[in-house]
């Protein structure tokens, strides 16, 4: 979510995941919301996506904001939507080349 | 020549993987069913390649890959079918969906579930807000991912992952804001008193405390209760422990509070589950084997018996070989009766951790009414406890019904135990009254697209 400082000027919250130690995987871009993006080979969707954004936005009937929560495919606070009409659950699947991630999306066409 | 009868395992932990090798041994050819893309359950998941941290207490990078070469060798006298999410239990059949997204089914002649556990939680304030985050997520996203949660991370729950997963933090160079515990030192003295046993975990323990202690990090016991602050993202946690209030500024906090077994697969095939006294969750009613109530189905590791990952493959043996006595094969008394004696050792072990990390029953006694506690359906505890004096329920599917608490796509697995200890405390009913979440088919969210395998033909 972006938020606006007192200047009104448009100040995008820090990405939730941080990345440690060394990494020698190849990158792996895809979009966020049409804007572009980049993971790392290896990496879980939400991984991908947590360390480009703060959080994943409202995820079923509860509007408050969610940004993974289990990690395991338990707590199932992760589903996000795909351009290509998939939802999917962010933990448990692999970042893909050219993937198209739609957080802030209402309405999905395809 | 009759055919060898099906065994099916579901689970590629480390009870799933040793009750493979074991039925292979014998000359069976079982079928390993497992959610994962790769085996070694939730304590062994493999790390991303690439990845380069520096070591970490209690974490082997190479144990994953070892588990999956051990299971490469076995290969040809299993069928295992990774990325495979057992979905539903009728009768001897199963429904599982696979990597394709089609539903595909089998029978069985013998079942054995090892499904293990995942984090056992008490809604707090806040505990919805991006940031907030089990102590198993932080870990798998430091291990898996070699990713932190947040810039500086507060550790609060019980149970030995709390200090596990907060000194591989420090180990990995994260900031720890603060490790606090619900129970106190002279639970400690039992943990310490009970682990004399082992001599490997007590170790691991006392480095883990030298880690935090080195970095300066704080430790706060005895926390009687927390909230997590912010709007939209976490900027504290608040700690209560005696008169003392105090405020830990950080962005993200990793909470537990022990584990819970996953039951939904076992209660779909009919077995008796009763609640354990001590946590209060239910369990399969087991014999010392791993039998179930239900002929032909068995049970082992964290989703039968919280014993942890060593005793969670000494029990997928032993389940083996009661598999294989029941089949009326060769199966290995000596071994067996090793195996129980292990097994008996183990149970002591966990009994002693529990008493050490006793669950907070009255932290979840007396969650605020404003808390969410089902995270799906943003229902409140306020909204449980009223619907129980309304319509003078009692029991928790009727709740769930009244309230849709538990109704969520995770099915009751994060809220379950609180809301049947809500219930129980608001209608002055036992635990084993009030009940306890049906588990019902399909156990997980299944996409609309999802397809029957033999129907691949038929009109989409």
């Amino acid at each position: 979510m972006a938020d606006t400082d007192e200047a009104g000027e448009r100040r995008v919250p820090a990405p939730r995941l941080v990345r440690l130690g060394r990494r020698s995987a190849a990158r792996v871009a895809f979009t966020i919301d049409d804007e572009a993006a980049e993971g790392f080979e290896g990496d879980t969707l939400l991984t991908a996506i947590l360390t480009n954004r703060s959080d994943l936005g409202a995820i079923g009937p509860d509007p408050r904001r969610r940004a993974g929560f289990c990690l395991m495919g338990i707590c199932q606070d992760c589903w996000v939507r795909l351009a290509d009409g998939r939802r999917v659950r962010a933990c448990t699947t692999r970042l893909e080349p050219g993937m198209a991630v739609l957080l802030e999306a209402v309405e999905v066409h395809w | 020549m009759s055919p060898l009868p099906t065994v099916v395992i579901v689970g590629a932990g480390p009870a799933g993987i040793a009750a493979a090798r074991r039925l292979a041994e014998a000359g069976l050819r079982p079928m390993l069913l497992d959610r994962e893309p790769a085996v070694g359950g939730q304590i062994l998941r493999q790390q991303a390649p690439g990845i380069e941290l520096p070591p970490l207490p209690g974490f082997d990078p190479a144990a994953g890959p070892r588990m999956r070469s051990d299971l490469e060798a076995l290969r040809d006298r299993i069928d295992w079918y990774p990325s495979t999410t057992v979905i539903a239990i009728e009768g001897n059949r199963l429904w599982a969906i696979g990597p394709s997204g089609e539903i595909d089914s089998t029978g069985w002649d013998r079942l054995l579930v090892c499904t293990g556990a995942h984090d056992r939680l008490v809604p707090v304030p806040g505990w919805t807000l991006p940031g907030v985050v089990t102590l198993g997520a932080a870990q798998i996203a430091l291990k898996t991912q070699g990713c932190a949660v947040g810039r500086r991370i507060a550790f609060v729950g019980t149970g030995p992952l709390l200090y596990l997963s907060a000194a591989q933090h420090v180990a990995a160079g994260c900031d720890v804001a603060v490790v606090a515990d619900t129970s106190g030192v002279g639970d400690a003295a039992a943990a310490v008193a009970g682990l004399l046993g082992d001599r490997a975990r007590l170790a691991l323990g006392l480095r883990c405390l030298r880690i935090l202690a080195r970095a300066g990090v704080r430790r706060v016991r005895r926390v009687t209760a927390l909230a997590v602050e912010g709007d939209d993202r976490v900027t504290g946690l608040v700690i209560h422990a005696g008169r003392r209030r105090t405020t830990f500024p950080c962005d993200a906090v990793a909470i537990g509070f022990g584990l819970v077994p996953q039951t939904q697969l076992l209660d779909l095939a009919g077995v008796e589950l009763a609640p354990e006294s001590r946590s209060g969750l239910w369990l399969p009613v087991l014999d010392a084997a791993g039998r179930t109530s239900m002929p032909g189905v068995y049970a082992a590791g964290d989703g039968a018996t919280l014993a942890g990952a060593e005793a969670a493959g000494l029990m997928g043996e032993r389940a083996a070989l009661a598999v294989l006595e029941d089949l009326h094969l060769a199966s290995d008394r000596d071994r067996a009766a090793w195996l129980d004696r292990e097994l008996a050792r183990h149970a002591g072990l966990a009994r002693a951790l529990a008493r050490a990390f006793p669950f907070p029953t009255r932290l979840e006694e007396s969650i605020d009414d404003a808390t969410v506690i089902c995270r799906c359906e943003g229902v409140t505890a306020g909204a449980v406890r009223s619907a129980v004096g309304e319509f003078d329920a009692g029991e928790v599917n009727r709740l769930k019904a009244l309230t849709r608490c538990g109704m969520g796509r995770c099915q009751g697995r994060i809220c379950g135990p609180v809301l049947a200890r809500l219930v129980a405390r608001a209608s002055g009913r036992s635990l084993a009254e009030v009940g306890r979440l049906r588990a019902q088919a399909p156990v997980e969210p299944l996409p609309a697209r999802t397809r029957r395998a033999d129907a691949a033909d038929a009109t989409p």
